[in-house]
């Protein structure tokens, strides 16, 4: 068993604070850098496929997993990553400057989005955001001008100061990196005083606004970063497909976002990478043991996503906390072994929840 | 002298009438109690002072400043922090990081800083852990620090949200009944920390509470309302025996 023992406040401050935490971060680190080496071409494109998704999943967490507000549009913050990325890398912009370009005009998108959706909750929110999602998937094929359309439009190579990153090894390495650092970025601000105001405005709003949280300007602002984040992964997924078609953002790519984040585990970052392999990883896993099942089953019409509806539904019933409440439980086994009890993590009753102030 | 005042205040809701014509005064230094019946309109008191509701007519001021048209994520900047009738704490955290959210309107460095994790940032966290631990220690929670506050036992919850609105600084702090669900013994401890606040903290407060016993021994004026009205006011014996108070409760 191990217990933290703080001498000074900042102990608590160490984001690895103990050896082992250390060795296996390293060892995932020189497990990644390697793996483009050891493993086959097709592998390391679903891969890099993964850190993308990751990236898109780290920016719906930031939304529904810290502040509660439920989005079922962000294909469209992709698709609108995407296709400013590849249009300004059309107009002969360098990569890296049409990368933050492309998040800021997401995220501009995102403040525009922000302001009238924060208005409403639950339902209702999730009805204006697909319904934003739906009106970006129709502009965008039928402003044929900019987007090319349902034709579609290509995306031109990732030139970064002269380096060809187009290839598959550099361009893994290229969304590795970015991954690592929209991750650190966002742990930064998630442990700081805008995460918790985050987290305040999604269990109690009307405690936040007694303790000086402005509650609006902390749901936009939650709405601008997670769509900025969001168009990042369009402009990689941009790379990624090569050709860009809005069927490409369709509204099946927002369900799988918000499955990533639920299933990952809602208001952890780590639960949002969890939920991100498991989804992406899904469509390779499938076609994979298609061949195996019988034959009236693997013909079948809608196999993924009648997995995607199963594998969602036995979460909830089972582990609503998600691979990440899996996985604090099972680190909890260890870590105070042999105390764990099989009720530790049941929450106690809660009385009296009031549903007077709003 | 008189640090806070509520004078003419109405609140309507369609054809209820909540508060009619409420007028009171708090001194420096004060606790302040208010009791009445049940839909006598005290929590909608103390709802109008932190701005949930938009008052009909009236004013609240504040060591000399009108805050009847403040927002309301800036009550707590002029000073006054409140809790809530039914527990208002932030579930998905432990008992430190709400408390570090009670925090919050001191800053700790701007957006950018944060996403840098900047030494600023990291010294600005660590003097809030610090300023956040006395608070610990004055309400005896240390054994609680580092507990998710959603598996806390009620008592215990309840105290947190006093220690969050505490460690917001504020110099008054308005109770929403503090000890409804508490035990005789958790109630005795309140009536002492209520002491404390207001000896060691030099902290006014206002009280909404139906327990007499921690009234009296807590409160230094009380304050009786029915139908939004007031009805009486005056030391807490004076209030126990006036016959208007007594037909309020009692019917008569």
């Amino acid at each position: 068993m191990r217990f933290d023992y703080d001498t000074s406040y900042r102990d608590g401050q160490a984001l690895l604070r103990y050896g082992s935490g250390r060795a296996a971060y390293a060892v995932l680190a020189l497990l990644l850098l390697a793996a483009p080496w050891a493993l086959g071409k097709y592998y390391v494109g679903e891969m890099t496929y993964l850190f993308i998704m990751c990236i898109g999943s780290l920016g719906l967490m930031v939304l529904k997993g810290y502040t509660g507000q439920v989005s079922l549009g962000h294909s469209a913050f992709l698709a609108l990553g995407a296709y400013a990325h590849a249009w300004m890398l059309g107009k002969g912009l360098p990569f890296a400057l049409s990368i933050p370009m492309a998040m800021g005009f997401t995220a501009l998108i995102g403040l525009v989005i922000g302001l009238p959706a924060i208005r409403v909750s639950g339902l209702y929110l999730a009805m204006v955001t697909l319904a934003f999602a739906i009106l970006t998937e129709h502009v965008i094929g039928h402003w044929d001008a900019v987007t090319g359309g349902f034709n579609g439009m290509s995306v031109a190579n990732p030139v970064v100061f002269g380096f060809d990153l187009s290839g598959l090894r550099p361009f893994y390495y290229l969304c590795l990196g970015l991954l690592t650092l929209v991750l650190l970025g966002l742990v930064n601000l998630m442990r700081s005083q805008t995460g918790r105001a985050f987290r305040g405005v999604r269990d109690s709003e009307a405690a936040a606004y007694g303790l000086g949280i402005w509650v609006s300007g902390y749901k936009v602002l939650a709405f601008v970063i997670s769509a900025g984040v969001s168009g990042l992964a369009g402009a990689l997924l941009a790379h990624h497909v090569r050709f860009l078609t809005p069927e490409g953002f369709g509204l099946f790519l927002a369900l799988e976002l918000v499955l990533m984040v639920t299933i990952g585990g809602l208001g952890s970052l780590r639960g949002a990478i969890f939920g991100a392999v498991l989804i992406g990883m899904l469509p390779v896993f499938i076609s994979r043991i298609k061949p195996m099942l019988p034959e009236q089953v693997s013909k079948q019409f809608g196999l993924e996503i009648f997995v995607f509806g199963l594998i969602l539904v036995l979460f909830v019933l089972f582990e609503p906390k998600g691979i990440n409440g899996r996985w604090i439980k099972l680190k909890t086994f260890f870590q105070t072994f042999p105390l764990y009890r099989k009720d530790l993590f049941k929450r106690g009753k809660t009385y009296m929840k009031s549903e007077r102030y709003k | 002298m008189t640090m806070f005042s509520v004078r003419n205040l109405s609140l309507r809701f369609g054809g209820v009438q909540a508060i009619a014509d409420l007028s009171f005064e708090v001194a420096q230094g004060e606790v302040f109690a208010i009791i009445g019946p049940n839909g006598a309109g005290k929590t909608s008191v103390l709802n109008v002072i932190t701005r949930v509701f938009d008052p009909s007519a009236g004013s609240v001021h504040f060591e000399g400043r009108d805050i009847t048209q403040l927002a309301r994520h800036r009550v707590v900047n002029a000073g006054i922090a409140r809790t809530f009738q039914n527990i208002e704490l932030f579930e998905g955290g432990t008992v430190l990081e709400n408390l570090l959210l009670g925090r919050h309107r001191f800053g700790h460095g701007n957006f950018f800083a944060q996403w840098l994790w900047t030494p600023g940032v990291r010294a600005a966290e660590a003097a809030s852990q610090a300023a956040v631990e006395q608070v610990i220690e004055l309400l005896d929670l240390a054994p609680h620090r580092k507990s998710p506050v959603a598996g806390l036992p009620y008592g215990v919850r309840k105290v947190v949200e006093l220690a969050r609105a505490l460690a917001a600084r504020p110099r008054l702090l308005l109770l929403d009944e503090p000890s409804s669900g508490l035990n005789p013994e958790e109630t005795r401890d309140l009536a002492f920390w209520i002491d404390d606040i207001q000896n060691d903290l030099g902290v006014t407060v206002i009280m909404v509470e139906h327990d007499m016993s921690l009234v009296s021994e807590a409160a230094d004026r009380v304050l009786c309302m029915n139908l939004g009205q007031r009805l009486a006011l005056g030391t807490p014996a004076e209030v126990q025996s006036n016959p208007a108070v007594i037909a309020a409760y009692l019917g008569a």
